[in-house]
């Protein structure tokens, strides 16, 4: 098939460039920081080189610079490139770079401030511990970048609905439309909370906070966050993957009926978060635990579809029999290492998506609510589809708007599979450990995994130890693909001038769906739901609650 | 829509369907809860541990930076322990081993789970939301003794 290619011009090629190239640093250095956190954990170190003898530091860095700035910059960065590409429209750059700038400058200000110790609240900010303000106000920034960053494709996408009446929207801008509304409505809980709570609380301008509140307000924007890292994967599966496999997407339909479900099942499952919390009635836990299970539908949908997909690709390939095709995919060749790096990430969300079933089924949560198994959970998602997804788009990126072939491939190619090994020890010891008790975000190190301390629980060793040698293959998978993105940005150009194409796939069942043609429906019904779904749960937390909290920091059990 | 992408979809309606049935089942018929909005009990800010009943148990339980007041509990076996825990500073929370307590402790609120306790012996729980410096040793015990005439008591490590 003959994609379209787009012109790259100077402008787009500066601001990808920072868009890929420094978070990928902030990916490198919260890597870092997680096999820090292993090696604490095992007790196999006392201190960090370079973060110091604070465990729980080196943890908020790690969280906050993998899960929200690394997919926050790199969901903008694929929007401003798929965006155009697919419409067939340039960007406005002037916006393009403010919402770059923001961010930039956001993270770097909220990074700053755990560096010096000054945030040490771990990525959920939970209060009463308290951030420094410019904490606060730099994920704020971040958060505002993206917006900007999303709104400055909606003039292009009404154009181009204007120019083209009748025609379909291109899959992947569904897909990447999906995934910032999204984002945009979870987002307002979030700047909610800590524009009229959390920061004149922390500045010191109001006294107390209602923690439960600011925890609900947490979650509204903490699960729907989840999708918001998972849905410019879906985007890749749904517009490339098939077209890398040599196939065909099973069905177009299926994929806009998917990204629809997300916009309205997204956002109304925030309190699966908080099943032991107190001051929430079970009977609204156990909606959002329904409305939990309704977002896991377009998932099913999705595993048919790309499964359909491969199959298709693979008897093509020369597949034959029940399950001959699967033999027949391109694993492991060079020209096409992007598949690599979705294929595990699809293998790998087999195992999230088992256990998030799990995590969101209501008293089960009870075995494993705030246990390692949870880190080991989620491993298996953020870290599984979403990092191998964005790391590989991130190459391919790189790549076509500096203008330069990707080096090393073949080692490249080892990249997804090295990790996928690495995530699967390290997910185990996790769960498994949580399956026994071990709590998450805690440093065993000189206490539950000390045979010198009264506190020692042997049965965690193993499982511990476990998750050292997952977090180490890990890091070394990391390591290369680091080796290999910087010798492609510090690599000789290639001859003429930059262009962007993208293995855009077609459709094998492409029929027209009326109701999938619009967003606004979808939204309609989405706030109704959020509205069904919060309503109560804000009631009961504020109707159940009494007084509120001073500001802690999380070094002194008195308050200032 | 084809035959197979039907039959796919109504696959997983009907898996998710027969989970959700499940947690129904669990929760109505075998009456195991997720904790609940509390709004019948006066807050508290010292710990106690009280008998309510033949082998029942009421305990106050206050989460502080960074200790469970009381961080051991003493109990004969069969007792029913009725738990409400606050914090008296940031979140904590806690999972007790081999059983299915997991409570948030989050200030200005209460929660509540029950438990009974069958078997004797030493039953560790160890604070499972990061709490600030010294997170990683605030624990605590629950012992159940095999004695019934044992008197119940809670206390600090």
């Amino acid at each position: 098939m003959n994609q379209y290619v787009m012109k790259i011009d100077k402008s787009s090629q500066y601001l990808m460039a920072v868009l890929l190239i420094i978070p990928m640093i902030m990916l490198v250095i919260g890597v870092y920081g997680g096999l820090m956190q292993t090696l604490f954990r095992a007790g196999i170190v006392q201190s960090d080189p370079f973060m110091g003898p604070d465990y729980y530091k080196g943890l908020t860095m790690h969280g906050v610079l993998n899960a929200i700035v690394f997919t926050t910059f790199f969901a903008v960065a694929f929007g401003n490139a798929v965006i155009p590409y697919a419409l067939k429209m340039a960007m406005n750059m002037t916006w393009a770079w403010v919402s770059g700038i923001l961010m930039l400058f956001g993270s770097l200000m909220a990074g700053i401030m755990i560096y010096i110790g000054e945030a040490t609240v771990l990525y959920t900010f939970y209060p009463p511990m308290k951030a420094h303000p410019l904490f606060y106000i730099g994920l704020t920034l971040l958060v505002v970048g993206s917006w900007i960053g999303f709104f400055n494709w909606i003039p292009m996408y009404l154009r181009w609905r204007k120019e083209n009446p009748g025609r379909k929207i291109p899959l992947s801008v569904v897909g990447i439309f999906v995934t910032f509304i999204v984002w945009l409505i979870a987002t307002s809980a979030v700047a909610f909370e800590i524009l009229f709570m959390l920061l004149p609380w922390s500045m010191g301008l109001v006294d107390e906070i209602n923690v439960m509140l600011a925890r609900t307000l947490f979650w509204f924007f903490g699960h729907p966050l989840v999708y918001f890292w998972l849905l410019p994967a879906y985007v890749m599966y749904y517009s490339y993957m098939s077209e890398l496999a040599g196939g065909k997407l099973y069905s177009d339909g299926a994929g806009r009926l998917v990204f629809y479900l997300f916009i309205i099942f997204s956002i109304p499952v925030g309190t699966h978060h908080q099943y032991m919390d107190p001051s929430i009635g079970a009977e609204w836990k156990l909606l959002h635990g329904f409305f939990t299970f309704a977002v896991t539908l377009p998932s099913l949908i999705t595993a048919f579809t790309l499964a359909a997909s491969l199959e298709y690709a693979g008897r093509k390939r020369g597949g034959k029999g029940l399950f001959g095709w699967m033999f027949k995919l391109p694993y492991f060749e060079k020209d096409r290492w992007l598949f690599s790096y979705l294929i595990t990430g699809l293998i790998i969300f087999i195992f999230g998506g088992i256990s998030g079933i799990v995590n969101a089924s209501y008293q089960m949560n009870t075995a494993v609510h705030n246990t390692a198994w949870v880190p080991g959970h989620f491993h298996l998602t953020v870290a599984g589809p979403v990092l191998l997804a964005f790391m590989g788009m991130s190459l391919y990126l790189l790549g076509k708007y500096l203008n330069k072939e990707v080096k090393m491939k073949g080692l490249s190619l080892s990249v997804p599979y090295i990790w996928m090994i690495g995530v699967f020890i390290f997910s185990w010891g996790m769960m498994r450990g949580g399956l026994i008790g071990m709590p998450r975000r805690t440093n065993t190190g000189p206490t539950y995994a000390n045979p010198d301390s009264v506190l020692f629980q042997p049965e965690w060793i193993s499982y511990i130890d476990i998750s050292v040698v997952g977090g180490v293959i890990m890091t070394l998978s990391i390591l290369i693909y680091a080796v290999v993105f910087f010798a492609t940005v510090f690599s000789k150009k290639r001859e003429g001038e930059p262009e962007l194409t993208f293995p855009v796939s077609e459709a094998y069942h492409n029929e027209e769906v009326s109701w999938l043609r619009n967003f606004k429906p979808w939204i309609i019904v989405a706030i109704i739901l959020i509205v069904i779904a919060y309503t109560p749960v804000i009631l009961d937390v504020l109707g159940s609650t009494y007084g509120g909290s001073p500001r802690f920091d999380p070094n002194n059990p008195i308050p200032y | 829509m084809d035959k197979s992408e039907k039959f796919a979809l109504g696959l997983s309606g009907l898996l998710l369907i027969t989970f959700f049935v499940a947690i129904l089942y669990a929760s109505v018929a075998k009456n195991i809860q997720v904790p609940t909005c509390i709004t019948d009990v006066e807050p508290f800010t010292t710990d106690t541990l009280f008998q309510v009943g033949e082998d029942e148990y009421e305990l106050h339980m206050i989460a502080r930076m960074w200790a469970f007041q009381p961080s051991t509990v003493t109990l004969p076996a069969g007792s029913t322990l009725h738990m409400y825990v606050t914090s008296q500073d940031i979140i904590h929370g806690f999972k007790i081993e081999n059983k299915n307590v997991n409570l948030m402790a989050v200030p200005n609120s209460i929660n509540y789970m029950s438990v009974t306790f069958d078997e004797p012996g030493e039953y560790f729980f160890a604070c499972h939301e990061f709490c600030g410096a010294a997170h990683h040793a605030m624990a605590g015990r629950i012992h159940i003794t095999e004695d019934d005439e044992v008197e119940a008591t809670g206390g600090d490590l």
